[in-house]
């Protein structure tokens, strides 16, 4: 255990564990990681905590809305696309402009 | 050079005849007035964003106003999106604004900062005895729906993280964005995403290791 190499692995870990490390740089920590035992063990319980952060995420099931929100989504919704048809047959807005 | 853009490649799968579909489809599938396209989204983003705004405002009525006024707004302007392509990032940043106009009339929280120093172990004892305690987290179940403890857990630890970090690692660990949505969300530059993300991961282990050893035991490595 180095406790330089450790910190500066350490700063390092997030990016080590999305894959974004440059190649060089990965290689070097894992060859630290290959003498280290703490670090390893560090690694992954780090690693398992976003795990289950990601669990988390796509644990949630769907929910049914109140039927009052619904509607009221569903107005919006309707305004919406009737605007885009309007504003899609007549781009230029001069039907609306002369009244 | 990099082994990965570390992009987002999550698509949404509805849970409904397991269906898949990526942002640009979806925003065109709403654009042109797919109904059964509308009732997918607004179920299934109702659900994300009411969680998102949970942990983000800690209050689940507001988190409930937050994830019906995000959609209204979504449903009004979605024809103004200027990149199908960018759909989530585009429902998250109004969802991230509602969520910070409801804190605006509460109290302002302190803003706080994490450093890396405190947020490593340090090795205690000396020569071969030098060695750092941690928690058994090979012990925890694979699902953690299997375990609503340990999900509870989760969820306090992360609504523990200052909010900083906690806006950052919600975005990008619980749902799933690329750095650069995440970015676009909160409005920040991608290295800062990148920074604050570490720090709020290795708070969120801290929180979460000192919990299972408290519940589980921990050894010495």
């Amino acid at each position: 255990m180095n406790e330089n190499e450790c910190a500066r692995v350490f700063a390092l870990l997030s990016e080590y564990l999305d894959q974004e490390l440059p190649a060089v740089t990965c290689d070097e920590l894992e060859q630290h990681l290959g003498d280290c035992p703490q670090c390893v063990q560090f690694v992954r319980s780090l690693r398992r905590s976003i795990e289950l952060c990601r669990q988390y995420g796509g644990s949630r099931s769907l929910t049914q809305l109140n039927p009052n929100v619904m509607d009221g989504l569903r107005k919006a919704y309707a305004e919406m696309l009737s605007k885009r048809r309007r504003s899609q047959e007549d781009p230029s807005g001069t039907r609306d402009a002369g009244r | 050079m990099a082994r990965s853009t570390g992009g987002s490649q999550i698509a949404y799968d509805f849970n409904v005849l397991g269906e898949v579909k990526s942002d640009a489809e979806l925003a065109h599938d709403l654009l042109t007035g797919n109904e059964e396209a509308f009732t997918q989204f607004v179920n299934a983003f109702h659900a994300r964003l009411s969680h998102y705004s949970f942990l983000m405002c800690g209050q689940r009525e507001d988190a409930e106003e937050v994830a019906q006024e995000t959609l209204i707004k979504v449903f009004e302007s979605i024809d103004e999106l200027r990149d199908p392509g960018r759909l989530k990032a585009w429902v998250f940043r109004i969802a991230k604004n509602e969520c910070l106009m409801k804190r605006r009339k509460s109290a302002f929280a302190p803003k706080t900062e994490l450093s890396l120093d405190e947020l490593r172990p340090r090795a205690d004892g000396e020569g071969h005895m030098a060695g750092i305690e941690i928690a058994d987290w090979d012990s925890l179940p694979d699902n953690l729906l299997l375990d609503s403890e340990l999900q509870s857990a989760l969820m306090t630890s992360i609504q523990q993280l200052p909010e900083t970090y906690r806006s950052v690692v919600l975005l990008r660990d619980v749902e799933g964005l690329s750095t650069n949505e995440t970015a676009e969300v909160l409005e920040l530059t991608p290295d800062t995403v990148k920074t604050r993300l570490h720090r709020g991961r290795l708070a969120l282990r801290q929180y979460m290791d000192l919990y299972l050893r408290n519940t589980r035991g921990g050894r010495r490595v």
